[in-house]
């Protein structure tokens, strides 16, 4: 055989090997989209986000839930977003090769990959011990302290990619440091810094083990930050566990909720992403 | 090769700063913009400038010629002091601009660099409009009503011969212009602001033919009114565009002269080999 001919048919092997690794990750994705449809579906209703969540064996539907959610996401980005890019701001403009810059950067790492419960647990011993109660604003908190890394890891990524050459015009022109930071370096890097929070938040939007400790949950419509709140990944762990097929079915329609709401935020996300490499 | 050697040469010029009253065959001497004294520079511990002394004069463009590394873009950077932007980078000696040393470390730099604007070898233009781009620099300084902006963004690009091609694309992004176009709008925005001294920083070298030649002429154009001090690699460029020549090797000034004798009767060996292209 000669070389030429070799050559062809390891390409060809290690092309239909990755293609089939690609299509088992496919398939899992595929399979959990389509069961959830299939058993969420029925649970797709104005109900859904008009009614609170039932007692079992009545009619009732998610609305106190998807409220909690959302205020705690937001909440959670109101803290998280600003805190996540000064820091990776820092990083990126002031600590590039500072030893404190390593060491914080380092730290942020290990936040990154930090079980989502130990946080939960921290911020228990943190804020609900000494409060007394679970409340929204120690779940907002735990979020918020889950979305910190991610912001500042894309944050910092971002603005290295901003050249050097693009800081050093600015300043030429006499700007000082902040503005070329924040009318230069953030200009160049808004499309990815923004493409980072999202995928952030569709992080945090699904965590169910911070909120367990935090947030705890909600049988009522309450928008009170300092009492437990209702949130979605704590009702459907309720639900999902429970014997009754009522709280089942919403089960099924909460998380068909979450994963559209990621879906649509990662898919935003991506288009950010690929737009601003469009322009470039 | 001892400074000692390169520095008779480098004070020669200055003899001739001082224009023969009432002589009135002398040829007509411009005013000196700046005088470089001993500037040395170190990054870190390496040594890259070794005392170098030269005048730069006012209305005249000067070319900073020789092999790569051998120090000129280091040369021009101290001038407007953006070598400052990265720490272990030092320089020593004085540049006196209308008699101040601005390598006084009390100077405020971003002073200094609205009175000394700079070129890029890389086109940079900011990640915004063209208009943008120019207003940048301006704002820095001044708040101008929308009318008067608008004239001074006009006036800049017709300065910069830009503005017959862009008056229809000045919401366009700056990033979407052809190279030569990003480097006159470059140059635009550093007339903006209305400096004393140009620093151009191998200007051409990232362009075609026909764009070169563009910013050459505008380079003719632009001397009558700054002082322009010049980095290239191209000797038939600085033998076309510049007045005085100073020909650096390896950290030293070997010779400055006007750039006609440079090219003509070079008075050191090691110019002449470079001019004529037997090394570097």
């Amino acid at each position: 055989m000669d070389l030429y001919a070799r050559r062809r048919i390891i390409n060809l092997a290690v092309m239909g090997l990755s293609a089939l690794a690609t299509a088992f990750g496919l398939l899992w994705l595929a399979l959990v989209l389509c069961t959830l449809l299939a058993n969420g579906i029925a649970a797709i209703g104005p109900a859904l986000f008009t009614q609170t969540t039932p007692p079992p064996g009545s009619t009732g539907g998610l609305a106190n839930a998807i409220f909690g959610t959302v205020a705690m996401t937001v909440l959670a980005t109101l803290i998280g977003t600003p805190t996540g890019i000064l820091a990776g701001t820092f990083l990126a403009e002031y600590a590039r090769d500072s030893r404190f810059g390593e060491v914080v950067r380092f730290v942020n790492d290990i936040l990154l990959s930090a079980p989502s419960i130990i946080i939960g647990l921290f911020v228990y011993e943190a804020m609900v011990v000494h409060m007394g109660h679970f409340s929204a604003w120690a779940g907002a908190v735990a979020l918020a302290i889950i979305m910190v890394p991610v912001v500042v890891r894309t944050t910092e990524d971002m603005l290295r990619l901003v050249p050097d050459s693009l800081r050093e015009a600015a300043a030429a022109l006499g700007a000082p440091r902040w503005k070329v930071i924040v009318l230069v370096a953030y200009r160049a890097a808004v499309q990815g810094m923004l493409t980072g929070v999202l995928l952030a938040v569709a992080r945090i939007s699904g965590e169910t083990a911070p909120l367990l400790f935090t947030a705890l949950n909600n049988q009522f419509w309450s928008a009170d930050l300092n009492a437990p709140m209702a949130n979605l990944p704590v009702v459907i762990f309720q639900f999902a566990m429970s014997p009754y097929a009522d709280w089942q079915t919403l089960a099924w329609g909460g998380a068909l909720l979450i994963t559209a709401a990621i879906l649509v935020l990662s898919i935003t996300a991506r288009v950010l992403a690929s737009w601003s490499s469009f322009k470039q | 090769m001892s400074p000692a050697t390169a520095r008779p040469l480098a004070i020669e010029p200055a003899t001739r700063q001082e224009p023969p009253a009432g002589d009135i065959a002398a040829p007509e001497v411009p005013a000196v913009k700046a005088e470089i004294r001993n500037v040395s520079f170190f990054y870190g511990k390496f040594q890259a400038l070794k005392e170098i002394s030269l005048p730069l004069y006012d209305r005249n463009v000067t070319a900073f010629i020789g092999p790569s590394g051998c120090g000129k873009s280091t040369l021009l950077r101290v001038l407007n002091r953006i070598y400052e932007l990265y720490p272990g980078h030092v320089a020593t000696g004085e540049v006196l601009v209308d008699g101040e040393n601005i390598l006084d470390p009390g100077l405020d730099l971003n002073r200094l660099r609205a009175r000394i604007g700079m070129v890029f070898q890389k086109p940079t233009p900011f990640p915004m409009s063209v208009y943008e781009n120019i207003a940048f620099g301006v704002r820095l300084y001044e708040r101008l009503p929308k009318s008067e902006l608008d004239d001074r963004v006009e006036s800049a690009l017709r300065r910069a011969a830009l503005w017959d091609e862009v008056r229809d694309k000045l919401r366009q992004s700056g990033l979407r212009l052809s190279g030569g176009q990003q480097q006159r709008l470059c140059i635009a925005r550093a007339v903006a602001i209305e400096p004393e001294i140009l620093l151009l920083d191998e200007p051409a070298s990232a362009l075609d033919p026909i764009s070169t030649q563009r910013i050459e002429e505008l380079i003719a154009e632009l001397k009558t009114d700054y002082c322009i001090a010049m980095v290239t690699h191209n000797m038939q460029q600085a033998a076309r565009s510049s007045d005085y020549t100073a020909f650096l090797y390896s950290g030293e000034l070997v010779e400055f002269d006007e750039t006609e004798r440079i090219f003509t009767h070079p008075t050191k060996r090691r110019t002449e080999d470079y001019i004529t292209g037997r090394f570097g």
